[in-house]
C-alpha cells in the first residue's frame, strides 16, 4: 500500500459497493455501528453479509433498511433483548436468503481463505438440516483414514472485512487486542475498513508487549476515526453496551412502521451522539 | 427462604456439573451461566467457566474461534444447548418452526450446536418453557442430531435435558429420554402433558432437591454479582 488508508466515516461507507460482500464481527468483538449508519445513509443494495460467527442489531438494522440480499449466520439476535425482528420479518417475506450456518463453519471458511486454501474440514455437523442445504458444504473422506466422514466448508473470501477496533497508529497498523477473530477476517478478505476510537502515536508494532494484537497495515484499507463508534454496542476494555438503547430498538422494530421512526432517528443524529 | 424456579434451576445445574473440570456457556445462557458460576465457587477453584460474551469470565486469547477448537481437541467436559425445539430422540432446533426456509417463526440460529453436540461429552439440553410446542416429537429442522450412526466421529452428545419442570436423562443406544425428577411444586402429570414425546419413567419418580441454604445464599449474592457482568438484565431480576 503506497497511499494511506485514512478517510472520513462518509467516504469509508461510500467505497463499500452495492452487492459486496461484508464480513462482519459478533456484537462484543468490535462492530461497526457508526460506520453502518454512515452506510445505510448511502442505501446500499444486495449486500451479502457473513457474520463471524453471529450478528445482532448491525444485521437487523441493515436487513431492515432493504439493503441486504444474503446473509451467511450461526445467529441474528438481539441477546438479552430479543430476536431480530426484521431479520424474523425478511425470513417470513422471503426477501432474504438465509444461508444458515454453525459457528465454526463460519469460522473455518475465513480461516480456509486466511490460508489460501480451496476448503476446510470441520468436526460434526453431519446429519444436521443445514447440511442439507449448504451447496458449499460437502462429505469428504478422510484421506488418512478412510471411512471417516467429515465436512469441508469452502473457503469464504469476503470483499470487504468491516469492523470497529481500538486504535491505529499513523502508519495504518490496527490495534484489536484479543479480539482475534478480527485478525482473520481482515487477513480472509480482499479489503479491510476499519473505525477506530482514536489514532495513537508511534508505530504499533514496536510495542513488543501488544503487537501480538494488531492488524498489520499491509491489510488495512480504509480507516476512518469515530469515538464511541460501536454504539449502541459495546467495545471490550472500553465501554459496555448501552442497553437502555438497544431495549428501544428491540421494541421499535418489532413493527416495520416502529422500525422506520427508529431509523429517521438515528440516521439524523450526530454519528457520536448517545 | 424458599428459593425461586430460577434459583432451583441455578442450583440444580450446579449439582450436574460437579467433577467437570472446563464448563463453557454459549450465547443467551443466564440460568446455565449462574448455575456454573455457582459449580464452580463450590468446587474450591477446581472448576474453570468460560462465558462467551465475558470479559472476566473468559480466557480465550485466539478469538472466539478457539472455543471451538478446544471442544474439538476434547478440552470441554460440559456446555448447555438450548432450542426452539426438542424431541424425543434429543435432535434440536434452533433454526424455526414451520417449513424451512420461509418458517413462520424464526428463531435466531443453530450457533455451535452442529459442532459442539457432536464434541462435548456432556451436553445439557436446557429450556425453561417445558410445553409440547417446545418438547415435539420431530423438530421441523435438525440444527444438530442427537443421536449419530456408528462410524461417525462423536464423543459427545446429550446426557441431560432439563426444563421448568424437571430433569430427564438421555440414553443415547436407546434414543429415549428417562424422566429423572420433578421440580418440587409440580407433578408427574404435568410433565406427560407438557412434554409431546414418549420417555421411560420410574415406579417412583423422585422430587428434584431444593437447593442447600449455603448455596440459595452464594446465588443471592456472590453469584448474582458475577453473572451480572454478562446478564445485567437477569442478574437484576435475581432477588438480592
Amino acid at each position: 500500500m503506497s497511499a494511506l488508508p485514512f478517510c472520513d466515516l462518509d467516504s469509508l461507507a461510500a467505497a463499500i459497493p452495492d452487492g459486496a460482500m461484508l464480513a462482519v464481527p459478533a456484537d462484543t468483538y468490535g462492530v461497526a455501528m457508526a460506520a453502518t449508519r454512515a452506510l445505510v445513509r448511502r442505501a446500499p443494495k444486495r449486500l451479502q453479509l457473513v457474520c463471524v460467527p453471529t450478528s445482532g442489531i448491525q444485521a437487523d438494522v441493515l436487513i431492515g433498511a432493504g439493503g441486504v440480499a444474503q446473509i451467511d449466520t450461526s445467529a441474528v439476535s438481539l441477546g438479552e433483548h430479543g430476536t431480530a425482528p426484521r431479520f424474523a420479518a425478511a425470513v417470513r417475506d422471503g426477501s432474504l436468503r438465509v444461508l444458515d450456518a454453525t459457528c465454526p463453519a463460519i469460522h473455518a471458511a475465513l480461516q480456509a481463505s486466511q490460508k489460501g486454501l480451496p476448503f476446510m474440514p470441520v468436526r460434526g455437523i453431519l446429519g444436521s438440516d443445514l447440511l442439507a442445504q449448504r451447496r458449499d458444504w460437502r462429505v469428504i473422506d478422510n484421506p488418512f483414514a478412510p471411512g471417516d466422514h467429515i465436512v469441508a466448508v469452502r473457503a469464504i473470501k469476503p470483499d470487504v472485512a468491516f469492523f470497529h477496533a481500538l486504535c491505529a497508529d499513523r502508519r495504518g497498523n490496527v490495534l484489536v487486542a484479543r479480539s482475534r477473530d478480527l485478525l482473520t477476517m481482515a487477513q480472509a478478505s480482499r479489503e479491510t475498513f476499519v473505525t477506530v476510537e482514536e489514532l495513537v502515536d508511534g508505530d504499533l508494532l514496536a510495542d513488543r508487549e501488544r503487537s501480538p494484537g494488531v492488524i498489520p497495515a499491509v491489510y488495512v484499507t480504509r480507516i476512518a476515526v469515530v469515538r464511541r463508534g460501536a454504539w449502541p454496542l459495546g467495545l471490550a476494555g472500553r465501554y459496555d453496551a448501552d442497553a437502555a438503547a438497544l431495549e428501544r430498538y428491540a421494541r421499535a422494530a418489532k413493527t416495520t412502521d416502529g422500525f422506520r421512526a427508529w431509523l429517521d432517528g438515528w440516521l439524523s443524529r450526530e454519528p457520536t451522539a448517545a | 427462604m424458599s428459593a425461586s424456579p430460577s434459583e432451583l434451576l441455578i442450583a440444580t445445574i450446579a449439582r450436574l456439573l460437579a467433577g467437570c473440570r472446563n464448563v463453557v456457556i454459549g450465547n443467551a445462557s443466564p440460568i446455565p451461566g449462574s448455575g456454573a458460576l455457582l459449580a464452580r465457587e463450590l468446587s474450591g477453584g477446581e472448576m474453570r467457566v468460560t462465558i462467551l460474551g465475558s470479559r472476566e469470565y473468559s480466557d480465550l486469547t485466539n478469538g472466539g474461534v478457539e472455543l471451538f477448537d478446544r471442544a474439538a481437541q476434547g478440552r470441554v467436559d460440559a456446555f448447555f444447548l438450548g432450542g426452539g425445539q426438542i424431541d424425543g430422540e434429543a435432535n434440536i432446533n434452533l433454526v424455526g418452526a414451520g417449513e424451512y426456509p420461509r418458517t413462520e417463526v424464526r428463531w435466531p440460529g443453530s450457533y455451535g450446536s452442529a459442532q459442539l453436540y457432536f464434541l462435548v461429552p456432556r451436553v445439557i439440553l436446557f429450556r425453561e418453557e417445558h410445553t409440547p410446542r417446545v418438547l415435539v416429537p420431530k423438530v421441523d429442522f435438525v440444527s444438530a442430531p442427537g443421536t449419530s450412526p456408528a462410524g461417525v466421529y462423536r464423543p459427545g452428545g446429550p446426557w441431560k435435558l432439563l426444563t421448568g419442570l424437571a430433569l430427564f436423562g438421555f440414553d443415547r443406544p436407546r434414543k429415549r429420554f428417562a424422566l429423572e425428577s420433578v421440580h418440587p411444586g409440580h407433578t408427574v402429570e404435568e410433565v406427560v402433558d407438557g412434554t409431546g414425546f414418549e420417555f421411560d419413567r420410574p415406579a417412583l419418580v423422585p422430587t428434584t432437591p431444593e437447593p442447600e441454604p449455603r448455596m440459595l445464599q452464594l446465588i443471592r449474592g456472590k453469584i448474582r454479582g458475577e453473572i451480572a457482568e454478562t446478564y445485567p438484565k437477569f442478574a437484576a431480576g435475581l432477588a438480592g
